[in-house]
């Protein structure tokens, strides 16, 4: 026998009470775990994006579009060394269950500004030259089962071509990647060409622009400059960071931070009040035992440090519990959401934040009573017989 | 250390309470000396301050005023950390209820107090091992308290007290719990750790036929000591 029993003998003194005190703060880091990992895979567009890129969007809201002229003027301004453009398409495949996130882009600059899409020489020789070519990320790939040379049709739940179809024909010719797994590759891009050539309404509008600048000092000034370009006319823009950008998109879906939080808040608060009251009950219990150990010569810090060690130990049995199922859990749905939640897998971060957490709730529910062990008196103690 | 010093005197010792405005005095300027190999009973009439006395001599109660000098070291002004200290070195402790720790094993029990040592794991074990068999329990060493009857976990009791080979064994109504037959038995095993080991036993009886056991009973009454037999 050594302290390391006698500290799991105190913990498991009621086998009960300790499992079911453990399965608590399981649900907790469960919750926290997957929440945490939808949370970043939603925020994943801010985390990647790039300090020195701008996106330029129609004041009014990002969805409503501005005139194709637009690109060509802000190519003129200083201090930019890329700008491309795209638009929406909102495909499907086949049925409209088969979302496909797709757009309409200038082939040659849109590459220039996202230099982490991986795209081999051959293959982007032949995405600039071919005028129905579509490219496609490898997990969009993959998920349809899509290969180089395949080709497909995508229907739009936006556009009309001029002949009333809303079918496009592409050829896959090239299949994009990234080196970094949080980067999306769950879309797919063709040319503004063939898209603006044969729409039925809407023609030499573009959604959106995206440029980078030669420094991330120069952002402020190169936004100005571009916003009062295009000040008192019609269709006035909003040039912001990409980060900020991406923000206020996870932001349209609702406050998804103040949501998980506050859920994640609630599940903390709750069993955090539940553990730290049955682990004062406990050790309160424990009262003449703990005397015992005092009287036999243990010392008063001992007692604190061994208390204490019981409080982690629970905390990181069943943290590290929780957070494994929760794991578990974002694994096996992880290919499933591949389409609509790219990246969504369990984040460092949040396995880090979990484990500080864990401390953190060891501290918080075992700091009293282990202080209230550490100054239990024995002559007072046996008195309360 | 000699022989010829006392292993405890206790000076003038006075024991106060103070409970709000009142304050009680269990003893006052008591003077009290316990040899080497005493085996001493202390009996009194319930609130007399025979607990409060031994908690006095096993260091974990400190006096109002006077001195508790033990082997010719004052103990009563120790911090809690030198006495616990102290304690686990030079005491053993038996109680009423026995106070064995309810998850533990017999044997583990009767580890504790060497966890307190440098002793390694093999020595604690063949310590432990003896211990039990002092008492004659070594065959319910893996049996935990509630396994065993009143006597038997006197027993194991008695072998904590014991393991770690302390200088003086404080024991309060060691039988106050026990029928008639299993108190004797626990009194023979505490003068034969007396006559044969030598070791320095205070015990606090209620009961006279148990005062008989030992060497010298002590009669506390008032905060005062009336001797009523020697017979060493
Ligand atoms: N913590 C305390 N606060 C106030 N008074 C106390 C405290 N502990 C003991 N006393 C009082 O001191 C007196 C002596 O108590 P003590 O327990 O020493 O008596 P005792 O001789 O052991 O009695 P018993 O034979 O019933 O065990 C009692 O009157 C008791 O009420
Ligand atoms: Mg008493």
């Amino acid at each position: 026998m050594n302290e390391a029993t006698l500290i799991r003998k105190g913990l498991f003194r009621k086998v009960l009470r300790a499992i079911l005190m453990m399965v608590s703060i399981s649900i907790a880091f469960f919750i926290f775990g997957v929440l945490g990992a939808v949370n970043k895979a939603f925020n994943a567009g801010v985390d990647v994006a790039a300090a020195n890129r701008l996106v330029i969007v129609n004041a009014i809201n990002f969805t409503v579009s501005m005139p194709y002229a637009y690109f060509g003027r802000v190519q003129g301004v200083d201090g930019i060394t890329h700008v491309t453009h795209a638009n929406w398409f909102g495909g499907y495949y086949q049925q409209p269950a088969n979302f496909v996130q797709t757009f309409a882009v200038e082939p040659e600059t849109y590459l220039d500004v996202y230099p982490e899409l991986i795209l081999p020489p051959e293959q982007r020789e032949a995405w600039i030259n071919t005028r129905t070519c579509l490219i496609v990320g490898q997990a969009l790939a993959t998920q349809y089962g899509w290969s180089l040379g395949d080709r497909i049709p995508l229907n739009s739940n936006i556009w009309q071509q001029a002949d009333g179809s809303s079918d496009w024909d592409f050829d896959i010719c090239g299949i994009f990647t990234a080196e970094d797994s949080s980067v999306p590759t769950n879309y797919a891009m063709f040319h503004y060409e063939y898209f603006n050539e044969s729409l039925a309404f809407a023609r030499d509008t573009i959604g959106w622009m995206i440029l980078t600048t030669e420094d991330v000092s120069l952002n402020d000034q190169v936004a100005d400059e571009i916003d009062a370009m295009f000040a008192n006319s019609p269709a006035e823009t909003e040039t912001t960071t990409e980060a900020a950008f991406s923000q206020a998109f996870v932001e349209q879906l609702g406050n998804i931070n103040l949501i998980l939080t506050s859920v994640i808040g609630a599940a903390f608060a709750t069993i955090l009040m539940i553990v730290g009251t049955t682990l004062v009950l406990a050790i309160n219990e424990r009262t003449k035992e703990i005397a015992v150990l005092k009287t036999l010569g243990f010392q008063s810090g001992r007692i604190f440090r061994m208390i204490l060690t019981e409080s982690f130990l629970l905390s990181l049995i069943g943290g590290a519990i929780g957070l494994g199922l929760a794991t578990a859990l974002v694994m096996a749905a992880a290919e499933g959401f591949q389409a609509f939640l790219p990246g969504f897998r369990m984040p460092l971060s949040v396995v880090w934040q979990a484990f500080a957490l864990m401390i953190a709730f060891a501290l918080v529910t075992g700091f009293f009573p282990a202080f209230n062990a550490m100054r239990i008196r024995i002559v007072e103690a046996f008195g309360k017989l | 250390m000699t022989d010829q010093q006392p292993l405890y005197q206790l000076r003038d010792l006075s024991k106060t309470y103070t409970r709000g405005k009142e304050s009680i005095s269990i003893f006052k300027g008591l003077d009290m000396d316990i040899q080497h190999g005493d085996f001493i009973a202390i009996m009194g009439p319930s609130g007399s301050g025979k607990t409060t006395l031994l908690n006095q001599l096993g260091g974990i109660d400190s006096p109002s005023s006077g001195q508790v000098v033990f082997e010719g070291k004052r103990i009563d002004n120790l911090s809690q950390g030198a006495l616990a200290k102290w304690r686990s070195r030079n005491v053993g402790f038996i109680f009423q209820f026995y106070n064995l720790m309810p998850t533990l094993s017999a044997a583990q029990n009767v580890e504790l107090p060497l966890l307190l040592t440098g002793l390694s794991g093999g020595e604690r074990k063949k310590r432990v091992k003896t211990a039990l068999e002092i008492v004659g329990i070594a065959d319910r060493a893996g049996h935990k308290p509630r396994q065993l009857s009143g006597g038997q976990q006197q027993r194991v009791a008695i072998a904590r007290a014991i393991v770690a080979d302390p200088k003086i064994l404080l024991a309060d109504e060691p039988t106050g719990d026990l029928d008639r037959t299993t108190a004797d038995e626990i009194l023979g095993m505490l003068q034969q750790l007396n006559t044969e080991l030598g070791k320095t036993i205070v015990m606090v009886t209620h009961d006279p036929s148990a005062a008989k056991y030992a060497k010298r009973e002590l009669y506390l009454d008032k905060g005062e000591f009336v001797e009523r037999g020697n017979r060493s």
